[in-house]
């Protein structure tokens, strides 16, 4: 059932769409880069826990973005296909939101 | 009935009504995607489970200089993961997030050579994407190794002179924190363990369809494409993990 091709030439890389995909890992290794030097470099006297841990979730997302839009192509895809993996991450926000205060509570319970 | 023909009127044509792509994606592709929808939110359990555990435990205050590890508190993640391989024979007692460092480079490199390599196979260049699989492959065993000497420094433990205290990590007790704390270690980081370690034998199984020219002969190399998917949703929750686990 198999196409039978033979002889394929291969065509020629598109020298802008290389420098493009290795463009976006610069910018992933730079943004790792951010957060290493976030967390080495800056004391919690300057720069609170709160405010850092707010800034590595802000950063993962950036980085999240790139890999997904980018590298797994979803940017370019339809919208119909985009909607339908972005919107059921909703319940993800919902679960993070409903457990964390939970194991926010039950410390209260145990220690507060 | 066979004989009879199929008039498709363009204008009054749903595209829902079979025949056609939707989402200009293949039936393949698509399936990939709903499995990693589906797997996100088997790791988002993982990690958020973690967060829970970790907020309903006290956490370490005062001075970071202080530090010291106990059963009874969280214990901070520069102080347990703060070693490479040969760091003590260097001297370096204290090297928080290099290694790990080293392994997201890795993951992150893996993740491009993937990227590479599907752009190859839509050029029908069968010596590039041979080229590409190959390093991703070799990523692959370079995180896997790295992953494995992590554990084993984990299970090993930081030497401890006194004999009373436990001196390692195993699912029961450690002596980084509370018990919890390095069996969510053991779940979460081998789960994403054991999903790179999938993608390797995926990855090799494209490689060598590609090797003796099934992919070509095919006509597409699609099949890249859609390991390729996997591939990045491995690099995407280790980005996660590295988040949660190392640097919060």
């Amino acid at each position: 059932m198999e196409q039978q091709t033979t002889n394929i030439t291969p065509q020629p890389a598109d020298k802008a769409k290389i420098w493009g995909i290795w463009k976006v890992m610069l910018i992933l290794l730079a943004v790792t880069a951010v957060e290493f030097i976030i967390a080495l470099a800056i004391p919690e006297s300057i720069l609170p826990k709160p405010v850092k841990v707010y800034t590595y979730i802000g950063l993962t997302l950036v980085k999240a973005f790139y890999i997904v839009g980018e590298f797994m192509h979803l940017s370019h895809e339809k919208k119909s296909l985009i909607w339908s993996i972005l919107l059921p991450i909703v319940f993800i926000g919902f679960m993070m939101f409903i457990f964390l205060y939970q194991g926010q509570a039950i410390y209260n319970a145990l220690f507060g | 009935m066979a004989s009879t023909a199929v008039v498709v009127d363009d204008k009054d044509e749903n595209i829902w009504g079979g025949g056609t792509e939707p989402m200009k994606s293949s039936y393949g592709k698509l399936m990939m995607w709903f499995f990693l929808l589906s797997d996100a939110f088997t790791f988002s359990a993982l990690l958020i489970t973690y967060g829970l555990i970790r907020f309903k435990s006290p956490a370490f205050e005062g001075d970071v200089a202080d530090f010291a590890f106990s059963p009874d508190r969280w214990p901070l993640p520069d102080f347990v993961f703060n070693a490479f391989p040969g760091s003590h024979a260097l001297g370096v007692d204290h090297a928080p997030l290099v290694f790990v460092g080293i392994m997201t480079f890795v993951l992150i490199l893996s993740s491009v050579t993937m990227v590479l390599a599907v752009e190859a196979g839509h050029r029908m260049d069968r010596k590039a994407v041979e080229k590409w699989m190959l390093w991703t492959i070799l990523g692959g065993f370079t995180f896997l190794g790295c992953q494995a000497w992590e554990w084993s420094h984990f299970i090993e433990g930081i030497h401890v002179d006194d004999l009373n205290i436990f001196q390692g990590a195993n699912l029961s007790q450690n002596q980084y924190g509370p018990p919890n704390f390095a069996a969510l270690f053991f779940f979460i980081t081998g789960f994403h363990g054991f999903h790179v370690f999938s993608g390797v034998v995926l990855n090799f199984i494209i490689f060598y369809q590609t090797t003796v020219g099934i992919l070509e002969r095919r006509g597409t190399y699609e099949m890249v494409e859609k390991v390729g998917l996997y591939w990045h949703f491995v690099d995407l929750v280790w980005v996660f993990v590295f988040t949660f686990f190392y640097l919060v």
